[in-house]
């Protein structure tokens, strides 16, 4: 399974200079630059590792791709993730985010039903063990 | 045209009889609105031969305190902060027999965080006035003292975002088709293969409700499997905007409680419902962490047309005091009435913490916000993926694009329709980011993003000559003014 979080899941894996346009766009808007990863890409999970403070003062897109190259070093057999953040008022959140490394095998989940009464039926979204995932 | 016509004060003013409006106090040309006042601006088209300063003198008194004749029991009242006052009458450019009429209204005339008073007010009596051919509420400013008396969107573009984990691009949506006659285990289907496709949302249309063919819990059930099921297959979040309209208000909130058991991330209603019952789902909707999904259904009777009725940005205001999250706002290049600077303006309504007066988007006033949650705009009909760029530049990055027809209709199905969508919108927007012309250059980003995904090519093709060009009726009716040069 491809898993598509992210901004730009849909299209083929970002190039280097692909992502450095993308982290270059969110500089000039005055954005925060920080860098995300995790074994972990539950549709819930919210909080992935953080590969140090987001980068506050850049006006290189040159420093984060370091920091990227860096954390693919360490962490390249998780996915790993940009954002850009906005800390403008009325907004003061994530302004964008995408995928930038995927592991080798990626995580896939099933469904676990549990039928309760009137024919509903409460749903939990699960990680399938990695020897159960298709490669 | 804005003379005085001599207020009577005093004890002349309550002599048992008739009166012209405009010397009753209703029109005061000197008036200042205060900074606590709420100001209406009507189009104001009067009949042949009756003075368009006491047509608006009228609707400024049929719309607070006035009656036909003048009554003493006035007098038992501060009835002069309680009168209307229009201020100001201008002629409605290129068209001779209209008259914009700004209306300042005290406070005092209102109840706090009430659509359904405001309104009773604003428009309870006035539109069916005989001395008046037509008449139309183009614009309304809240002081920021009322708007904070109102909840507002109970979830908000951002918050809706966080909790969807998706940012940075439009999100996608269809509503499933056709709207009507679909099982639920064959409605269920649609949702399945639109969301396993690509897309983050689907939608009940506005008129699926509890029909023979599907009955409300089927539906709700079987679209929940569908949810789950692509969320699961995607890894990413995924919702259906489940229509809770219903007869009475206790059916409603009981569709509403079913879609939270089933853990729906979001519901949706009918502008048909009432204000007060949207109001109410959109308290519901903050208690429970719902996301709160507007269709205007019947929004054109009163909207479109220019001469009478009510103007959509006054509705799209109203919904964002009242608290829903979306709200369908056009998409100027589909195939419902949209002109391109009008849309801007209700869009701004939307999203924007502070509108200012901006004539040629129709926008009459400086609006203050106050903080209230931003309502995402839904562009829905009519619209399909080779309009990409358009669709960006026009519409801009928070707002739903929802291709039903454009998903559901695609030559491959109903999923290679999704994924058509998705892979055009995220080509965009990264070609946007890149600093590229994007608006000229949107055929060729579509056409090289194609040439590795089929879907997109096929979508491209079966649908390159759609466009709906057709004169918008309602449109923005301004003066540009020449800026003074130095």
């Amino acid at each position: 399974m491809k898993l598509t979080q992210g901004c730009f899941s849909f299209l083929p894996d970002l190039t280097d200079d692909q992502i450095t346009k993308q982290v270059q766009y969110c500089l000039a808007n005055g954005w925060a630059v920080n860098i995300e990863f995790t074994d972990d890409p539950h549709p819930r999970n919210t909080y992935w590792e953080m590969w140090g403070l987001p980068m506050f003062d850049l006006q290189d897109a040159a420093g984060v791709m370091m920091e990227l190259a860096e954390c693919r070093r360490v962490y390249g057999d998780r996915y790993i993730r940009i954002s850009g953040f906005d800390s403008s008022h009325g907004w003061e959140s994530v302004r964008i985010s995408f995928l930038v490394n995927r592991p080798p095998q990626e995580a896939e989940f099933e469904l676990v039903r549990q039928e309760i009464g009137g024919r509903a039926i409460r749903y939990t979204t699960v990680r399938k063990p990695a020897a159960n995932a298709s490669q | 045209m804005n003379a005085h016509t001599g207020t009577v004060r005093g004890k002349e003013r309550y002599r048992s009889g008739v009166m012209e409006y405009k010397r009753m106090g209703y029109w005061e040309p000197d008036y200042v609105p205060k900074d606590t006042d709420v100001i209406a601006l009507f189009r104001v088209t009067p009949q042949e031969g009756v003075d368009p300063i006491e047509a608006s003198a009228a609707v400024a008194g049929e719309s607070s305190t006035a009656t036909w004749t003048v009554v003493w029991t006035d007098r038992l009242t501060a009835a002069e902060k309680y009168r209307a006052k229009c201020y100001r009458v201008d002629p409605v450019p290129g068209s001779p027999d209209s008259y914009f009429a700004y209306i300042a209204y005290d406070l005092d005339l209102f109840e706090s965080g009430s659509i359904a008073n405001l309104s009773a007010s604003i428009i309870g009596n006035v539109f069916g006035f005989k001395p008046l051919k037509a008449l139309r509420l183009e614009d309304m400013r809240f002081p920021v003292a009322y708007v904070k008396t109102f909840q507002g969107p109970a979830t908000g573009i951002v918050v809706e975002r966080e909790r969807l984990d998706k940012f940075g691009r439009p999100l996608l949506g269809a509503t499933i088709k056709p709207k009507l006659g679909l099982s639920g285990r064959n409605y269920g289907r649609v949702v399945y293969e639109a969301l396993k496709g690509g897309l983050d949302f689907t939608k009940d249309d506005e008129n699926i409700n509890s029909q023979p063919f599907m009955h409300w819990r089927d539906r709700f059930l079987y679209c929940m499997e569908a949810v789950n099921r692509a969320q699961a297959a995607s890894g990413e979040v995924k919702g259906t905007y489940l229509n809770i309209t219903a007869g009475t208000m206790e059916d409603m909130y009981e569709r509403a409680e079913f879609a939270k058991e089933l853990g729906s991330c979001i519901v949706m209603i009918d502008l048909v419902i009432g204000y007060t019952a949207i109001q109410s789902m959109a308290k519901w909707a903050r208690r429970n962490d719902m996301i709160l999904h507007l269709h205007r259904a019947g929004h054109s009777t009163y909207t479109r047309q220019k001469s009478h009725g009510v103007s959509f940005r006054v509705i799209a205001k109203w919904m964002r005091l009242a608290g829903v999250d979306h709200i369908h706002a056009g998409t100027v290049v589909g195939k419902l009435e949209g002109d391109p600077n009008t849309t801007r303006g209700y869009y701004d309504v939307c999203r924007e913490d502070f509108n200012p007066m901006k004539l040629e988007h129709g926008l009459f006033f400086d609006q203050s916000w106050a903080s209230l949650n931003k309502m995402m705009p839904v562009a829905s009909g009519g619209i399909h993926a080779g309009q990409m760029h358009q669709l960006l530049d026009l519409l801009g990055e928070d707002v739903v694009l929802q291709f039903g027809g454009g998903t559901i209709g695609h030559p491959m199905g109903i999923a290679a329709g999704a994924i058509a969508n998705r892979v055009a919108l995220e080509a965009m927007i990264l070609a946007r980011n890149e600093g590229r012309d994007y608006v000229h250059e949107g055929p060729e980003i579509l056409a090289r993003a194609a040439e590795t995904c089929t879907p997109l090519k096929a979508a491209l093709e079966v649908w390159k000559d759609v466009t709906f060009n057709y004169q918008s009726t309602d449109t923005p009716d301004f003066v540009p003014t020449a800026l003074e040069t130095v």
